[in-house]
């Protein structure tokens, strides 16, 4: 099927067994809001609401999640701020959601084209309180609708709220994509946990609302040691022409897809660079990157902001290797040609020609 | 000798934490005692605020989820969506429902969400510690309106409930009170009747409930009681404001 | 029903009451008053004056009013 990303993320939701969805119009997301409310349309059990605003969408899909059915937003940058309550408390309550960023360049308004400014944002939680959310960046057309499933998965599989990181770009873009088996919801496993009336079993709360300061320690340490089982099981990363590069470039989403042409016409011109492409942002895959630095000794962080995700790898390299970075925020679209040049600076300057 | 008043089945063994004589306890049980009377212990989700009354969880026995403060009405919203047979009700104050939540609020009506929301107006935010609310009457003091509070800095008292009543999708809303035992009785009936509008599939209802906080008033539990009789009801009459329910006594209680 | 001319009494939970006097306020006969002693939770509790009273001589008709007014639910009424 040749779907727009945006169409593709939609289809893979509801083919996960996805009946409701809640969103505010923002572009640049608007095709999945409205791709949204013609399926739900066609299916006899979708729901789909436009609501007031991100914070009752993202609320809308809270109580749907209490009663243990998967449940879907997606908004763009600055809804995504509205939505940090929400998720902070879906987080809290050990809630699984799914929730589409569209990002778009900032801060305030900004502009609506590609950027990745919110890397940090999602990747530290987003919202207040010490939690983590499952992020995931899909590169490709036929990702957008693997992750979107694997997305509905993880969140119910550890109850967490997982955030789609995407762009304009990524929602534009056409591509042949195989979508996984419809599932249905009445197939889905039974939530021990969900409200639906105390019915022959004691009544139950959903609440995040802990007094007693040693029982918050305790989630907090309990939602941490779940964070490292996350962290254990689910990165995932691509690995680019890396088997004998010099120079390893990491980039992810729309930023991936443009290193992966610069790296193409690097490579023609006989330089060996590669790309690791982490496909989970949170956790980020710290291993795959030190498995790699164990013969790698430059890095290249390219990001379309201004050094977000070159935190994280800086933080898991610990100083050992050559860390570099070229971001453009603002929505510019860096051309492979002007990332092709970035990189023949770095090779050369640091002598990458002469290990050989 | 029968009994014929204590405690219903509906509230757990638990002693209110509430100040003496709050309007929130009184609430509470006459909430419990409608979901019994209505024999919907076992299909009845609730959704309690941020305000004096978060720990509501702790007295209803009941299935019950937490919404961040004003957010009720979207959350019980995507609980009815998902639960349809379900009944399914918010519990806020003033603030919660009409400053932070007023958006949610409006919208979920106007949608005619099959949602119940029970609105405890104290004029005041007591979980806080006595600021002002948007229903704080002109010339009340509280910590954020020391001088009383000046309608041309603060503006006047927000009628959420007569706004409410516009909505297209707003099917019943009363506004009564629980200071004196007439009223009780009133406040009760009311709540029955606004879940029973919800269980007939009509749309969107409320009830709007003047309740003592003495605390914050700093006025003793009887006093308080008399200020709202006095006082707060000049500015929020006890009246049925909207009721397009037609004839619910032919409706059968519990489905 | 002649409701009129039934009795009643009222059994007052000491340790939940909370001494707002709600009840005290309401009861048409007065038959509610406050104890000199503290409960546990430093309150004077509401006490109800017929206790130990033979039912024959009760005032107390069971109407219910102070325990529709109590807050903390710490009033159970019986009735004929
Ligand atoms: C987003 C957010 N802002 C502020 C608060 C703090 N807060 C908790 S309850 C409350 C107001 C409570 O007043 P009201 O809704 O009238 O309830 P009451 O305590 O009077 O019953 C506020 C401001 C909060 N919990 N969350
Ligand atoms: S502060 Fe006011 S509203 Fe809150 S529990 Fe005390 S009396 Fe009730
Ligand atoms: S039941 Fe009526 S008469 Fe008896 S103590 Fe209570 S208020 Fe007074
Ligand atoms: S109304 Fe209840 S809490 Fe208040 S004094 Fe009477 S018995 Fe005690
Ligand atoms: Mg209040």
């Amino acid at each position: 099927m040749l779907l727009r990303g945006s169409h593709v993320i939609g289809e893979a939701a509801m083919r996960a067994g996805c009946r409701f969805y809640f969103g505010y119009p923002i572009t640049p997301q608007n095709e999945l809001t409205e791709y949204m409310a013609n399926g739900m349309a066609a299916l006899p059990d979708g729901v789909f609401i436009q609501a007031e605003s991100e914070l009752a969408a993202i609320n809308m899909v809270l109580g749907v999640s209490m009663t243990g059915k998967r449940a879907m937003t997606s908004s763009s940058s600055p809804g995504i701020s509205l939505k940090q309550e929400g998720i902070s408390f879906l987080a809290a309550q050990e809630l699984p959601a799914v929730i589409v960023n569209t990002m778009r360049g900032g801060p305030g308004l900004g502009n609506i084209a590609p950027a990745q400014g919110d890397y940090l944002q999602a990747t530290r939680g987003g919202g207040h309180g010490d939690y983590r959310t499952i992020v995931l960046a899909p590169g490709t057309g036929q990702e957008l609708a693997e992750l979107t499933r694997k997305a509905f998965e993880y969140a119910d599989r550890y109850r967490i709220p997982v955030i789609i990181l995407g762009d304009g770009m990524m929602g534009q873009m056409m591509e042949p994509v195989e979508f996984p088996e419809p599932i249905d919801p009445a197939s889905l496993p039974l939530k021990p946990w969900v409200l639906d009336g105390a019915k022959g079993r004691p009544s139950r709360i959903l609440k995040s609302l802990i007094l007693d300061t040693s029982a918050m320690e305790e989630h907090n340490w309990k939602l941490y040691r779940k964070y490292q089982i996350i962290g254990d099981e689910i990165p995932e990363v691509e690995r680019f022409l890396t088997d004998d590069a010099q120079l390893v470039l990491l980039a992810y989403g729309t930023a991936s897809r443009i290193a992966k042409g610069a790296i193409k016409r690097v490579r023609e011109m006989g330089l060996k660079v590669g790309l690791l492409r982490p496909k989970t942002l949170w956790p980020f895959p710290k291993k795959s990157l030190l498995e790699m630095s164990r013969r790698v000794s430059d890095f290249l962080v390219f990001e379309m902001n201004t050094g977000q995700m070159l935190e994280d790898v800086k933080l898991s390299l610990e100083g050992r290797r050559r860390v570099h970075f070229y971001g453009r925020p603002g929505g510019i679209i860096s051309t492979p040609d002007e990332i092709a040049k970035v990189i023949n600076n770095i090779y050369f300057k640091e002598g990458l020609e002469s290990e050989e | 000798m029968k009994q014929v008043f204590g405690r219903t089945e509906s509230l757990k063994d638990t002693a209110f934490h509430y100040c003496p004589g709050c309007g929130h306890s009184i609430i509470h049980r006459l909430v419990a005692e409608t979901i019994d009377e209505l024999n919907i212990k076992e299909k009845v989700i609730g959704v309690p605020p941020a305000g004096c009354a978060v720990l509501a969880y702790n007295y209803f026995d009941i299935d019950m989820g937490e919404a961040p403060h004003g957010r009720g009405a979207a959350v019980a919203t995507g609980l009815k969506r998902s639960l349809p047979d379900r009944v399914v009700f918010t519990y806020q104050g003033d603030g919660d429902i009409a400053a932070i939540g007023t958006a949610e609020t409006i919208h979920a009506a106007n949608r005619g969400e099959k949602i119940t929301a029970i609105f405890v107006n104290n004029g005041v935010y007591g979980m806080t510690g006595g600021q002002m609310a948007p229903t704080t009457i002109v010339g009340q003091i509280s910590t954020t309106t020391p001088g009383g509070r000046n309608p041309d800095r603060d503006g006047i008292p927000i009628d959420l409930s007569e706004m409410l009543a516009l909505a297209n999708g707003s099917v019943y809303i009363e506004r009564t009170s629980v200071d004196s035992p007439k009223n009780i009785i009133k406040t009760k009936k009311a709540i029955k009747k606004a879940f029973q509008v919800q269980m007939a599939g009509l749309g969107f209802s409320l009830v709007e409930i003047l309740s003592p906080c003495p605390t914050n008033l700093k006025m003793s539990p009887v006093q308080a009681s008399e200020w709202v009789s006095s006082t707060m009801t000049t500015q929020f009459p006890l009246k049925v404001i909207k009721d397009e329910a037609g004839n619910l006594g032919a409706a059968p209680p519990s489905e | 029903m002649a409701t009129k001319s039934k009795r009643g009494f009222i059994k007052i939970a000491a340790e939940l009451c909370k001494g707002c006097y709600l009840c005290e306020s309401v009861c048409p006969f007065n038959l509610i008053s406050v104890s000199e002693k503290l409960n546990q939770k430093g309150y004077h509790p509401a006490v109800y004056d017929e206790e130990g009273i033979g039912i024959e001589k009760h005032k107390c008709k069971g109407c219910a009013l102070c325990a529709l007014v109590c807050p903390d639910i710490a009033i159970e009424v019986y009735r004929e």
